[in-house]
């Protein structure tokens, strides 16, 4: 037997109410499967919000609305069998939802939307099928930063490398806001190793390609590829505003009271060997590597080692900093490497990129797809993120009930839905509103003007 | 613009004389058919010039210099006004000549801007301003309320860039939908705020260039519609010819068809790899066989430059799949990557048959995290590129001047040094192109091998 119908079998014990197994209560052992999605395609998952989200209010009764809108969205589906669906598009919530829980799929994924129904691509010749529409989107991917995270490798993640997400949520949030003057922005776990941003704001559905490619580069600092070990290179007298505001206000912070200590950053010789590469200065770099050899024979402060020595750089950088050229920005460039945000620039800069919808669920963490609130993104803890199997137990913990509407609600998924809909959802919807009604208005002024000429 | 027989010299034509054209409509002249083709041949000879200066990564001054220089060696005529019809008969008839494929436009598309934004830059303010307002870019210039409330800002990213002078209350800047400057914007060299830039008078170039490059870009393919619909048959006994004949004598071939050596097959590559690979590409294919994996930049850089050497579709497939598959499976293969490889292959999407990328257009990547594509001369540390010209066996005092000319920036220079170096003989033309690289070794090795055969 697989280990899925293991679980599958106990899944079954449970349901008929076995009496050795009545002291688990409802338990649910963990785990990733179809029988739990079924479940949580067919009780838990919000088609509905998801539908108006994507519909951008053109589901309404107002003469401005474009009825063929949502139809024109790129679905795609990976189902259970590694069998990958691109192009589904549906004309209603009711089709998206069959759909969805029919073929119940282990990923889906969003595409842009198109000129024409996706799913009517063929009966088109291909330059009539473009994408004219797409949120802008970030993806930010936690084994991105393996060389400057000691905790984790790879695909883990746990609380002390997690605050490099949450510095990338706050440094690129404030920005889309303050900078490009966005405001429907959502943010979500990405299930595993990172975060997903989705501006949804109306000009910025409306980007071009080009248009894309400027704001992710505005965001790019990050040149370091495989074959250079120079992370960040600050040029010139000073900082852009953004990147000045970005330090003060987050980074420094962050790599100080929490990135420093927690990953131990100059601890070892290797870890700090790689910081005075950074040095542009022999005799600074001697002197610093002459102290901290010497400081482990005799360690006897009581101050965290690391402090201590982040202490003694800056310092000493501080004291040289008028003599050679390249130091200027030293501790800055430090800082910069150790926490600003890497961003995949290429889901950014195409239209046509897709990006897994808010609350799927991760095949691997078994963790539900949530929406982050930017404004207390500190707390949010990606180890306690709900899992399929623990929101299947509460289900079963509240037994059978009529009303299968708002089953979301007596799990803990009704926060991440409650919060979707409050703070996303509906502030971006009566935008949308708006926009469609003074669009219409200023159309009609015009066909009136035109009428009296 | 009417082409007539030779030896009938048309009277200059009764129009404006405008120093900097903006090329809005072909105008009512009459040319030689001799004038057709010399004039375009003398406007190549800047466009390429021009080119040539981007592949070297120069510096925008040197861009400027640079195209000063070549305006006058080519395009100079002792009487102004034939300067100005010169400029735009030769404009239009290039139109013609690059109209007719994608990679043309593109790389037509590309120079005419760069040509356009340095004479924009060597005209002074009030032809700027003129040149503006012919553009219908009639901004709001910021009051002096607005201008000292931002002032902090403005000086922080005046300081960020070196050689910007600081702004002062007498300066003219524009606040402009960031939209409008992506270029500025990610070079990170205007302030934005909530949506807008703050544009100084001397950056009011970028929002022109936009311009100019959105008109022209749709002017071309309207050009080629023109083309194909009513000027490639009625002219085939006159214009087409020297049209045809334009492009390909001064661009060089682009490598879609593989010509001079036919196929290669999949036992051969690792041979030819060693021999005849330019660095670029060595260090691609020894990253697949090493991780068994290369990010998108890297498989397109590589896939493409493989089906230039000869690589048949179907050998493709399996050359790529050999190596994925002991990463991720060639299940995962066949349904992630398969698609993108016969994609390069024109047999999927759109069905264009890619070209291998140039030079100009690798040194131009920007390789990320992960990312092993790129132009090792340009974006390798100076410690890794030395390593990896130690391993192809070049001598220390060539790599001493490869170095040298690394640091200068003349990339496509020191790849020509690396190969004469590695083949022991001149390579007078440069290396303009990854595939140039390859055929050139090739038929070195050719000639060697039947000399000593
Ligand atoms: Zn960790």
């Amino acid at each position: 037997m697989t280990r899925e119908e293991v679980e599958n079998g106990r899944d079954d014990m449970l349901i008929d109410g076995c009496e050795a197994e009545q002291r688990l209560g409802n338990a649910v052992p963990d785990g990733f499967n179809v029988n739990y999605l079924k479940v949580y395609y067919g009780k838990l998952f919000p088609h509905g919000d998801i539908f108006k989200w994507m519909s951008y209010g053109n589901d309404g009764k107002h003469p401005a609305c474009d009825q063929s809108y949502f139809g024109r969205r790129e679905f795609s589906f990976t189902l259970d069998n590694d069998i990958y669906l691109r192009f589904q598009s549906f004309n209603s919530v009711s089709e998206l939802e069959n759909s969805i829980k029919e073929k119940c799929p282990f990923k889906i994924d969003i595409g842009p939307v198109y000129s024409v129904e996706p799913a009517k691509r063929n009966a088109y010749t291909p330059d009539k099928v473009i994408p004219v529409e797409r949120e802008l989107v970030f993806d930010i991917d936690i084994t991105d930063y393996d060389d400057v995270r000691y905790c984790c490798s790879g695909a883990d993640v746990c609380l002390d490398c997690w605050p490099l997400m949450t510095v990338a949520i706050k440094v690129i949030d404030t920005a889309l806001r303050d900078d490009f003057g966005f405001n429907h922005i959502l943010w979500v776990y990405s299930g595993r190793r990172g975060v997903h941003c989705w501006v949804c704001d109306g000009k910025a559905r409306r980007l071009t390609d080009e248009q894309r490619a400027a704001i992710a580069d505005y965001f790019r600092l990050y040149k370091g590829n495989e074959n250079n070990n120079k992370k960040v290179s600050l040029v010139g007298h000073a900082l852009h505003p953004f990147l000045i505001r970005s330090y003060t206000e987050v980074l420094r912070y962050f790599f100080e009271e929490k990135l420093l200590c927690s990953q131990k950053i100059f601890s070892t010789e290797e870890r700090f060997e790689k910081i005075l590469e950074m040095i542009p200065d022999e005799s600074i770099t001697s002197e610093l590597r002459g102290k901290w050899q010497e400081n482990r024979r005799s360690s006897i402060s009581k101050d965290d080692i690391n402090v201590v020595r982040w202490e003694q750089l800056k310092h000493m950088l501080q004291s040289k900093k008028q003599k050679a050229q390249g130091l200027r920005m030293c501790v800055e460039e430090i800082v910069f490497s150790y926490s600003y945000p890497r961003l995949d620039m290429e889901v950014s800069k195409r239209m046509n990129h897709l990006l897994k919808a808010p609350f799927c669920v991760h095949p691997k963490t078994g963790r539900v797809c949530v929406p982050i609130d930017p404004n207390c993104c500190e707390e949010f803890d990606p180890t306690t993120v709900p899992t399929l199997s623990k929101l299947l137990e509460e289900l079963n913990m509240g037994g059978l009930r009529a009303d299968v509407d708002n089953e979301w609600d007596r799990t803990s998924l009704g926060k991440s839905v409650r919060f979707f809909r409050s703070s996303f959802l509906q502030p971006l919807l009566k935008s949308c509103k708006e926009e469609m009604e003074s669009s219409y208005n200023s159309k009609l002024q015009q066909s009136k003007n035109s009428l009296s000429w | 613009m009417e082409i007539i027989g030779p030896h009938r010299r048309a009277p200059a034509a009764d129009v404006v004389v405008l120093t900097l054209p903006l090329y809005r409509s072909a105008p009512p002249l009459e040319v030689t058919l001799e004038d057709f083709e010399l004039f375009a041949l003398d406007r190549l000879r800047v466009l390429k010039g021009i080119s040539d200066g981007l592949s070297r990564g120069k510096k925008p001054e040197e861009m400027e210099k640079l195209v000063s220089e070549l305006w006058k060696a080519n395009m100079r005529h002792p009487q102004a006004s034939e300067e100005v019809n010169k400029d735009i008969i030769s404009h239009f008839v290039l139109r013609l000549v690059y109209c007719r494929t994608e990679d043309l436009r593109k790389w037509f598309l590309s120079m005419e801007t760069t040509l356009f934004r340095y004479r924009f830059r060597l005209q002074g303010h009030e032809v700027q301003r003129a040149l503006m307002a012919e553009f219908d870019l009639s901004y709001k210039a910021v009051s002096n309320a607005e201008f000292e409330s931002v002032k902090d800002k403005l000086v922080q990213v005046a300081r960020s860039m070196n050689h910007q002078p600081l702004p002062s209350a007498s300066d003219t800047f524009f606040k402009v939908p960031f939209e409008e400057v992506p270029e500025l914007v990610a070079g990170r060299r205007v302030f934005i705020h909530k949506g807008h830039a703050y544009v100084a008078m001397n950056q009011v170039v970028s929002l022109v260039v936009t311009q100019f490059r959105s008109n022209l870009s749709k002017a071309l393919i309207l050009t080629n519609r023109k083309w194909t619909s009513t000027i490639r048959e009625p002219e085939k006994d006159r214009l087409t010819p020297i049209v045809e004949a334009l492009c390909t004598s001064y661009l060089g071939p682009d490598y879609s068809q593989p010509r001079e050596f036919g196929e290669i097959t999949i036992k051969e590559i690792d041979q030819v790899a060693k021999s005849s690979f330019p660095l670029c590409m060595q260090h691609l294919y020894e990253k697949l066989k090493e991780d068994h994996h290369l990010k998108h930049g890297g498989r397109m850089q590589l896939g493409l430059f493989l089906k230039g050497v000869g690589l048949k579709l179907d050998d493709a497939l399996a050359f790529w799949k050999a190596e994925f598959s002991q990463k991720v499976g060639s299940e995962r293969f066949d349904k992630e990557y398969a698609y993108s490889i016969r994609h390069n292959y024109g047999k999927e999407g759109k069905r264009t048959d890619y070209t291998p990328y140039s030079c100009q257009k690798v040194i131009s990547s920007t390789p990320g995290v992960g990312d092993n594509h790129g132009c090792p001369y340009r974006h390798f540390s100076e410690e890794n590129l030395r390593a990896a010209l130690g391993k192809l066996g070049v001598s220390y005092r060539a790599v001493e001047e490869v170095m040298d000319k690394v640091r200068n920036r003349h990339y496509q220079l020191a790849c020509s040094l690396t190969f004469e170096a590695v083949h022991g003989s001149s390579c007078d033309a440069g290396i303009n192109h990854p595939n140039q690289y390859f055929s050139d070794s090739q038929k070195i090795l050719q000639s060697k091998n039947n000399s000593t055969g």
